[in-house]
C-alpha cells in the first residue's frame, strides 16, 4: 500500500453542491490521473469546512492551504502549480494571512474556535464509518454501555451542565432522568432535526458532516433513558442530510453498533428516520411528536410533558441535533473537562451560523459566553464593504434585534434573557446601516403569519393583524397608535398563545421598537426609508 | 397490482407512515399533487377516514391537493433571503411567469410558491425547484434556470 503524500479534502455539502462541487471533484480526480498522481494525492469528500458563500471549497494537507471558488477550468492549473511544482495557487487561496503556506488555525472562520461538536466536520469523510472510528468514534458508546450504568451516564451528563441547544436551554441530564424515572417499560428518544428557524442551518451541516456522531449520541441517550428505539425527525427539504443519515444508520447496523446486543452487551437499540413535510411548527417538540405519529403537526397542551407522556403516550426525550452531538465527548472526557468551556451556568460551546452583511459568512463553534462583538468582528471579519454595523437578529425569526449597545453582552441562555433576547437556535443575521428595520420586521411577521398553525386565536389572528400594521409602515403610512397596537398585540400573544410560536413573536417586535422606534416614525412622518425598499402605495387612477 | 398499490405496499400499514406514503404518492404524480384516488387509497390502506388523510395532507406545505406544474418553484422569503433582496425577485418571477404565489402557469410547467428558510442562507437569495436548490439568484440567473428547465421537458 502506498501512502499518499497529499490529501485534498473537498467539502461536499448542500452549499457546495449548489456551486457544482461534484463536477469539480471529478475534474480534479481525472486531472490527477492524467498526470499519474492518483496514488500520491488522495481526494476525500468531507462535510462542510465551515467556509460558505465561497463556492467550491477544498483544503490541501499537509500544508493546510484552503482554496475557494474553485471552478473546473482552474483544475489543470491547480494541479500543475500545487502538486507538480509544489507551490500553492495564490489566486484561489482563501484569506491568506501569510503569502505562503498557512496553517489551519490561522484561516478566517476556523481561527481560534473551540470545536467539540464540529471537530470532525470537514476533517473526516462522513460516509465512511472507519474514519469516524479512527477519530475515537464509538469509544464513548463502548465506555457507556460496558463500563457505566445508565444512572452513571445520566449523572455525568447532569454534572456536565449541558443544556438543550435547540433554543430552550433545558438541562439535558435532567430531561433524561425524568424520562428514565417515568413509569413504563417502553421509552423513546427523539432527535429533533426539523430545523426551520430562518437563518439556521447548523443541524443540517452537522448531519451532513458527521452523521455517525448523531448515531452515537442517540444510542448513548437511548441507553441512559432505557429506550430501545429512537427516531430522528428530519425536514423533508434536507435531502442530503436524510441520505447521509440513512447511510450512517445502515452501516452502523452492519458493524453491530446498532441493533440487537450492541457490542456483545445486553443492550439493543435501533434508529429510524422520519421525514417531515414542510411545517415550521413541527420543530416544537409536541408538534413533532404529533407529526411523527402521523397526524397534523399541532402542539399539545403541556403538561403532561413528553418526558412523562410523549410518543404514543410513552415517556420520551426530545433532543436537538447539536445537543446529542455533544454527548460522545462528554462521556469520553468527563463532565469536568466539559465544564472547562463556556460559562458557569452554560458550560460548553455553541454553534452559530453567521450571515448577512458580513465578510465571512459561515458556521462557527465558540465557547458559550463569547460576545456578539467577537463573533461578528473577530470570526466574521466585520461588516462587508466597509459599512457600519447596525444590528443583528440573534436567534432567528423567533429572536430579537440586538443593537450596538448589546455588542459586548456575553452570550449564553441566561445573560441574553436579562435583555429580553434569546440565544435561540444560534442564527446571527447581521445588518449594516443601509438595512431597513421595517422591511426586515415585515419579512419576519409574514413568516409567522404563514407558519401559524391556526389552532389558537391569539396567534392566528395576532400574526395577521401584525402583518397588516407592518405593511402600513412599509408603505410609509401608519401613526403612533399603530406602534402601540403592534406592541400590545405582541404582548397579548406572548401571554396567551398556546405554544412557543405565538409566544415568541414579541421578541422581534419589541426589540425592533426598542432600538429603532425613530425609524418607524421617520417612515410615516418624513416618508423616508433608509434602504429605499419601503415605498408609497401606487394609486391606480 | 396498480402502481399506486405498489407504492403503498412499500410501507407497513401504520398511521405513523402517513407522511412517507403521501410523499411517495405525490412524487409519482407528474403534476406534483395528491389526487382524490391517492387520498382514498391511502385512507383505505391505513384504515383511516378519508377526511383524516385529507386533513393531514392539507396541513403540510410540501403537499398539494391541486394539480401543480412539472416544476415547483419554492422561493425562500425568510429574513436572510429577504435582506438580500428576495422580494424583488418574487416580483420578477410573478411578472415573468404571469402568475401569483400559489398559482400554476397555463401550460402547467411552473408553479410558484414561497418557502420558509431552505437553510442555504450563505447563497441567499435562494430557491428550490423540485429537489434542486439554486442560490445567489439574480433576474438573469432566474431566466437561465427557467429556460434550462423548459428544455428538460
Amino acid at each position: 500500500m502506498t501512502i499518499p503524500r497529499s490529501h485534498v479534502l473537498i467539502s461536499v455539502d448542500a452549499n457546495t453542491l449548489i456551486a457544482g462541487v461534484k463536477s469539480v471533484e471529478l475534474a480534479l480526480i481525472e486531472e490527477l490521473r492524467k498526470r499519474g498522481l492518483e496514488k500520491e494525492v488522495s481526494v476525500i469528500e468531507t462535510g462542510t469546512l465551515g467556509i460558505i458563500g465561497k463556492g467550491v471549497v477544498m483544503v490541501v494537507y499537509p500544508e493546510g492551504v484552503f482554496y475557494g471558488n474553485v471552478k473546473i477550468e482552474d483544475i489543470p492549473e491547480l494541479v500543475e502549480e500545487h502538486f507538480i511544482k509544489g507551490r500553492p495557487l495564490k489566486r484561489l487561496i482563501i484569506e491568506t494571512v501569510t503569502p505562503t503556506f498557512v496553517s489551519k488555525e490561522e484561516v478566517g472562520l476556523t481561527r481560534k474556535q473551540t470545536r467539540i461538536v464540529l471537530k470532525n466536520i470537514g476533517v473526516i469523510n462522513p460516509e465512511n464509518i472507519e474514519e469516524y472510528i479512527a477519530v475515537d468514534g464509538f469509544s464513548a458508546l463502548a465506555k457507556a454501555i460496558t463500563k457505566m450504568t445508565p444512572e452513571e451516564v445520566i449523572r455525568e451528563v447532569k454534572n456536565s451542565g449541558l443544556r438543550g441547544r435547540g433554543g430552550a436551554g433545558f438541562p439535558t441530564g435532567l430531561k433524561w432522568e425524568f424520562t428514565r424515572n417515568s413509569p413504563g417499560d417502553e421509552k423513546y428518544i427523539l432527535c429533533n432535526a426539523d430545523e426551520g428557524e430562518p437563518g439556521t442551518f447548523k443541524d443540517r451541516l452537522i448531519l451532513e458532516g458527521d452523521p455517525y456522531r448523531i448515531v452515537e449520541g442517540m444510542t448513548i441517550a437511548g441507553y441512559a433513558i432505557g429506550a430501545r428505539v429512537g427516531y430522528i425527525y428530519i425536514r423533508g427539504e434536507y435531502k442530503l442530510s436524510i441520505e447521509r443519515m440513512q447511510n450512517a444508520i445502515e452501516t452502523a447496523r452492519n458493524y453491530g453498533l446498532l441493533g440487537e446486543n450492541i457490542l456483545g452487551t445486553n443492550f439493543s437499540f435501533d434508529i429510524f428516520i422520519k421525514k417531515g413535510a414542510g411545517a415550521y411548527i413541527c420543530g416544537e417538540e409536541t408538534a413533532l411528536i404529533e407529526s411523527l405519529e402521523g397526524k397534523r403537526g399541532i402542539p399539545r397542551l403541556k403538561p403532561p410533558y413528553p418526558v412523562a407522556k410523549g410518543l404514543w403516550e410513552k415517556p420520551t426525550s426530545v433532543n436537538n441535533v447539536e445537543t446529542l452531538a455533544n454527548i460522545p465527548d462528554i462521556i469520553l472526557n468527563g463532565s469536568e473537562w466539559f465544564r472547562k468551556f463556556g460559562t458557569e451556568k452554560c458550560p460548553g460551546t455553541k454553534v452559530y451560523t453567521i450571515l448577512g452583511n458580513i465578510v465571512n459568512e459561515g458556521l462557527i463553534e465558540v465557547e458559550m459566553g463569547t460576545t456578539l462583538r467577537d463573533i461578528i468582528f473577530q470570526y466574521g471579519g466585520g461588516i462587508k464593504d466597509g459599512k457600519k454595523f447596525k444590528c443583528a437578529l440573534v436567534g432567528g425569526a423567533a429572536g430579537a434585534f440586538l443593537g450596538e449597545e448589546m455588542l459586548d453582552v456575553k452570550m449564553d441562555f441566561d445573560n441574553l434573557k436579562e435583555y429580553a433576547a434569546v440565544l435561540g437556535s444560534g442564527a446571527i443575521l447581521v445588518m449594516n446601516e443601509s438595512a431597513c428595520i421595517v422591511d426586515m420586521l415585515k419579512s419576519i411577521l409574514r413568516f409567522f403569519k404563514h407558519e401559524s398553525c391556526g389552532r389558537c386565536t391569539p396567534c392566528r389572528v395576532g400574526t395577521k393583524k401584525l402583518v397588516e400594521i407592518i405593511e402600513k409602515f412599509a408603505h410609509l403610512e401608519g401613526d403612533e397608535k399603530d406602534l402601540e397596537e403592534m406592541e400590545n398585540i405582541s404582548l397579548v400573544m406572548k401571554d396567551t398563545s398556546f405554544c412557543p410560536l405565538g409566544q415568541s413573536v414579541y421578541l422581534p417586535v419589541t426589540s425592533a421598537l426598542k432600538y429603532f422606534k425613530e425609524e418607524f416614525i421617520s417612515h410615516y412622518k418624513e416618508k423616508y426609508c433608509v434602504s429605499g425598499r419601503c415605498k408609497q402605495k401606487k394609486v391606480l387612477v | 397490482m396498480s402502481k399506486r398499490d405498489e407504492i403503498l405496499k412499500k410501507f407497513p400499514p401504520f398511521q405513523e407512515n402517513i407522511l412517507e406514503i403521501l410523499h411517495a404518492l405525490q412524487d409519482a404524480n407528474p403534476y406534483n399533487f395528491l389526487t382524490h384516488e391517492d387520498i382514498s387509497s391511502c385512507a383505505e390502506y391505513l384504515q383511516l377516514p378519508y377526511s383524516y388523510v385529507e386533513g393531514v395532507a392539507s396541513f403540510y406545505s410540501m403537499f398539494s391537493l391541486k394539480p401543480r406544474g412539472r416544476f415547483i418553484i419554492r422561493l425562500c422569503d425568510s429574513p436572510p433571503c429577504h435582506l438580500m433582496g428576495s422580494e424583488s425577485l418574487l416580483d420578477y418571477l410573478k411578472e415573468k411567469l404571469g402568475i401569483e404565489v400559489g398559482e400554476t402557469t397555463r401550460d402547467r410547467v411552473f408553479t410558484l410558491e414561497l418557502s420558509s428558510c431552505l437553510g442555504v442562507c450563505a447563497v441567499a437569495p435562494a430557491m428550490m425547484i423540485n429537489n434542486e436548490v439554486y442560490g445567489n439568484l439574480t433576474p438573469e440567473k432566474i431566466d437561465k434556470i427557467l429556460n434550462e428547465k423548459r428544455d428538460e421537458l
